[in-house]
């Protein structure tokens, strides 16, 4: 044998890989048309008129390119796993496609945090929606908002088609999409349209970090009436009330991959690199150190801000939202999603996640349960997690699933062709740690012994 | 004495598979002295075999497939050894390999070399683009031919050919599986759930032959398979024959030496050979049976895992034999999931008399469940599209609950996802029903 056992990448997909790598050539040739009328958008700039036209000549095409090409790729195939070319595919298997999409996606980050300039065009082009909704002119914000949910909404269509076997797939998708457009899209539009403070009431202290700063405490509580105050108040609520109790109750997952725009984006338009994040060990190391840092620095952050230090606050919180707000939750984020999987930012650095994570591995009901010695190690449900856990270590061996990271996407479960995972509400907490590796364990033993 | 652990022996493990690689990890925990060597041609390291369809399918990259990253095995002191042996001196305890003029001596050998595909003697076997799938160097000549398959005939619809059939299916290539069978697989399955199977066959578009037998595989006159004849003189052009009629166990590297085999290497229940200090585990062990039953050729990845654990503890003096404990399995046949536990008649042999069966269908012909019982005692469960709990089935057949008792508490044997929709309703109606008809269904 004169090839590398590396080496078992199907270099000839057959006549399935032709076909497939012709309509994605197809599509990405269709792809400058809209882009074109971008431009041309930008070039007349400042006119309103045809505000409507313009928005629908714009965006439809997009829209009509995606949902086709979704339409064409699982057409004609029966309901059921179908990750076929997956590894190979030219953007989800890390090729030159993924290297450009990804290119693509870090730029839009780029210019719309430090160069929005540039976008002037395009932020035109959402006026006449902007103006319907908001009452007020767009801006780059409201486009980006607009893409986001587009994102969410296209590709979660996608989603459940793909998975239209499955019903907890589908609820769960339907429930991003619904959070994503309704709470994160339509009503903080129309809360501005009312003249009301700008609220995100699905995001939360310490994603949403400003949400319990001194800042928003004046300008919500003190001086935004009973709107604002009921504002901060459900921050507070569901800070500290409403996600312990939830996650005690049901995992983490109520929040990362059923509510949460970052866990909704990655969910749907993520769902095609979720096989890219890292197994490796070293990945689940580095993991545990940057989450827990970056929730460490929130913690103090906010602190300082309430004790207020002067400057020193205000330089350390410009500093915070350019690293973690700006570059890790934007451009490394999502713009990485066709290199590193879709959840880079939930699983290496959201706050917010760390403290799910926390109460998820010590005060939760939450498992994932094996099915006795029906594990076969293949690694589908290792390879298909977007949070890098390697679910076979713990099948294998028939232990139930206890980490920290793990959102509850199912899709382990859902891709496991010996129907050995489950996902699952246990009765008590105490019971999901049959045969798992109980946290604290040496430490219990060690107070015991005392 | 033969099997006390001897501080520093050198214990060779041949085959990198499920069975040495369990044996070569119990015994590491239990041994932290022994030199531990695992040898093989294959490939360096432990991957699931089961696996290998889903790397041509493009679902998973080979080094998804290992088990275990690569650095583990130097942290574990778990030797490895890359080559293929191809004589074994037990008198001078010394291995001797392919290309190489040194070797390996050992202390004590195991032998886990598995299986290798069935070939009955079929004219043109032997040719180009004729092959079984069951290592990583047939995924590689299979990889190697694939741009010339535009049609593939697999011949045998066991596991394998179904799974060879869906990989060339899924890389959009024409696929007809012969099968000898009167329905998918009914050596192995109850008549109604292998027409179920046959008919997910049909819907993907795959064609099975039933019925029918390979008489020859016609060459293109270039040594290359174009073709076969079937059993009644059809002819089917292809370009690809896979051959998955079953396998055997793979005694290539027994050539010459005094290892005492029959259809596999003869041993017993603590998988010791007859030879000192030389013992079988896997697919290629047969377990001589006293009372003259049928000896046992076990070629399941949790048997092999099973035998390999007994044999680490037998290794470190323990008086253990095997005991497989109540019989489970379970596979995908394209887009459905099927669960087996206990004793279910298959449909192409003689039902063992005694049996008593009720079976319930969904109107959408892709669930089903069975119940087996024996007297009143259940003895065996199989689901098509539903999942159902291994420990829980395990216990009811170990506790000979009744059908009424299982019945009773169907839903805690559930382990379908969250919202799928549950059957158990429909089944339990369906089949307190049959079973309090008198005598059921034979």
């Amino acid at each position: 044998m004169s090839a590398a056992l590396t080496d078992f990448a199907p270099n000839h997909y057959g006549d399935a890989g032709t076909k497939r790598r012709l309509r994605l050539a197809m599509y990405v040739a269709l792809a400058p048309f809209g882009l074109a009328l971008l431009g041309y958008r930008g070039a007349i700039g400042g006119d309103a008129a045809g505000g409507w036209l313009a928005f629908g000549l714009v965006f439809a095409p997009f829209l009509a390119l995606a949902l086709a090409y979704i339409r064409a790729t699982y057409r004609g195939s029966t309901p059921g796993i179908k990750n076929d070319g997956v590894q190979v595919h030219e953007l989800s298997g890390r090729r030159v496609g993924a290297y450009l999409l990804g290119t693509a996606i870090t730029s839009l980050y780029v210019i719309l945090y430090w160069f929005p300039g540039a976008l002037t065009g395009v932020v035109q082009v959402m006026e006449p929606l902007s103006q319907a909704l908001r009452k007020g002119p767009a801006d780059q914000w409201f486009f980006y908002g607009f893409l986001y949910t587009a994102a969410v909404i296209v590709m979660g269509i996608r989603m459940i088609y793909r998975y239209r076997h499955n019903k907890y797939q589908i609820f769960r998708t339907l429930s991003v999409m619904f959070f994503q457009l309704a709470f994160a899209f339509v009503l903080p539009a129309l809360l501005r349209a009312f003249n009301q403070p700008e609220f995100y009431f699905t995001y939360f202290w310490p994603l949403k970090y400003d949400y319990l700063f001194p800042g928003s405490f004046e300008y919500l509580w003190k001086q935004s009436g009973g709107v604002g105050m009921f504002m901060f108040g459900w921050g507070v609520i569901a800070s500290f009330v409403l996600t312990p109790l939830l996650t005690w109750r049901f995992g983490k997952r109520w929040y990362c991959s059923w509510v949460c725009g970052c866990g909704g984006l990655a969910e749907t338009a993520g769902d095609p690199f979720r096989q890219l994040s890292s197994k490796k060990l070293k990945a689940w190391k580095f993991e545990r150190w940057s989450i827990h840092t970056v929730l460490v620095l929130i913690v103090v952050l906010t602190a300082l801000l309430w004790v207020d230090l002067g400057r020193i606050s205000n330089d350390y919180k410009a500093w915070y939202g350019f690293f973690v707000g700006a570059a890790l939750s934007g451009v490394v984020g999502v713009g990485f999603y066709p290199l590193l999987g879709s959840r880079v930012w939930c699983r290496f650095f959201c706050p917010m996640a760390a403290v799910l994570g926390l109460f998820q591995r010590f005060f939760s009901r939450f498992r994932i349960t094996t099915n006795g010695d029906q594990c076969m190690s293949c690694g589908n449900c290792s390879t298909y997690c977007e949070m890098g856990i390697d679910v076979r270590a713990y099948a294998m061996q028939g232990k139930n699933i206890v980490r920290a990271s793990c959102v509850g996407c199912g899709v382990c479960a859902a891709v496991c062709p010996r129907g050995v995972l489950k996902l699952e509400n246990g009765k008590t907490h105490k019971d999901r740690f049959e045969g798992a590796e109980h946290p604290l364990a040496d430490l219990l033993g060690a107070l015991k012994k005392k | 004495m033969l099997f006390q652990k001897k501080p520093g022996r050198h214990v060779v493990i041949v085959g990198n598979g499920i069975a040495g690689v369990s044996c070569a990890r119990a015994l590491r925990r239990r041994d932290k002295q022994a030199r531990i060597t695992l040898v093989s041609g294959e490939g360096p390291h432990f991957f699931s075999r089961p696996a290998l369809m889903y790397i041509y399918m493009g679902h998973l990259t080979y080094e998804g497939t290992k088990p275990y990253e690569d650095w583990w095995w130097q942290k574990q002191r778990i030797g490895l050894r890359q080559a293929w042996v191809t004589h074994i001196d037990t008198q001078k305890k010394w291995l001797s390999f392919a290309g190489e003029a040194g070797g390996l001596g050992y202390d004590q050998l195991v032998l886990a070399t598995g299986s290798k595909p069935n070939k009955f003697g079929w004219p043109g076997q032997n040719l180009e683009r004729v092959q079984g799938l069951y290592s990583l160097q047939d995924l590689q000549t299979l990889e190697a031919v694939s741009h010339e398959i535009q049609h593939g005939v697999i011949v045998g619809g066991g596991l394998i050919g179904i799974e060879l059939a869906e990989m060339l299916h899924a890389r959009g290539k024409k696929v007809t599986i012969l099968s000898r069978e009167q329905s998918y697989w009914d050596n192995a399955l109850p008549r109604e759930e292998s027409l179920m199977v046959s008919d997910v066959i049909a819907e993907s578009g795959i064609t099975l032959h039933s019925g029918t037998e390979l008489k020859e595989i016609v060459d293109d006159g270039q040594g290359r398979a174009c073709g076969v004849v079937t059993g009644t003189g059809e002819k089917i052009a292809c370009e690809f024959v896979g051959l998955t009629a079953g396998v055997s166990p793979n005694l290539s590297a027994l050539k010459g030496s005094e290892i005492p085999t029959g259809r596999g290497v003869l041993v017993d229940f603590s998988f010791r050979s007859s030879v000192e200090d030389v013992f079988a585990i896997g697919d290629c062990a047969e377990i001589v049976t006293p009372e003259g039953q049928r000896n046992r050729i076990e070629q399941l990845w949790y048997t092999g895992q099973m035998h390999g654990e007994v044999l680490a503890d037998v290794l470190c003096g323990d008086d253990r034999t095997y005991d497989r404990g109540i019989w489970f399995n379970s596979a995908k046949f394209l887009d459905l999931e099927w669960h087996t536990y206990g004793e279910v008649p298959p449909a192409g042999f003689p039902v063992r008399p005694g049996l008593r069966q009720v079976y319930w269908q969904a109107a959408d012909k892709r669930h089903a469940f069975r119940l087996v019982l024996a007297g009143d005692a259940v003895v065996g469960v199989n689901a098509m599209g539903i999942r159902y709990r291994h420990k829980v089935c395990e216990r009811w057949i170990a506790e000979k609950r009744s059908a009424e008792y299982v019945l009773n508490n169907l839903k805690e044997g559930n382990f379908d996802p969250e919202f799928y929709h549950r059957y158990e309703g429909a089944i339990v109606s369906s089949l307190r029903a049959q079973v309090a008809q008198a005598g059921g269904q034979a």
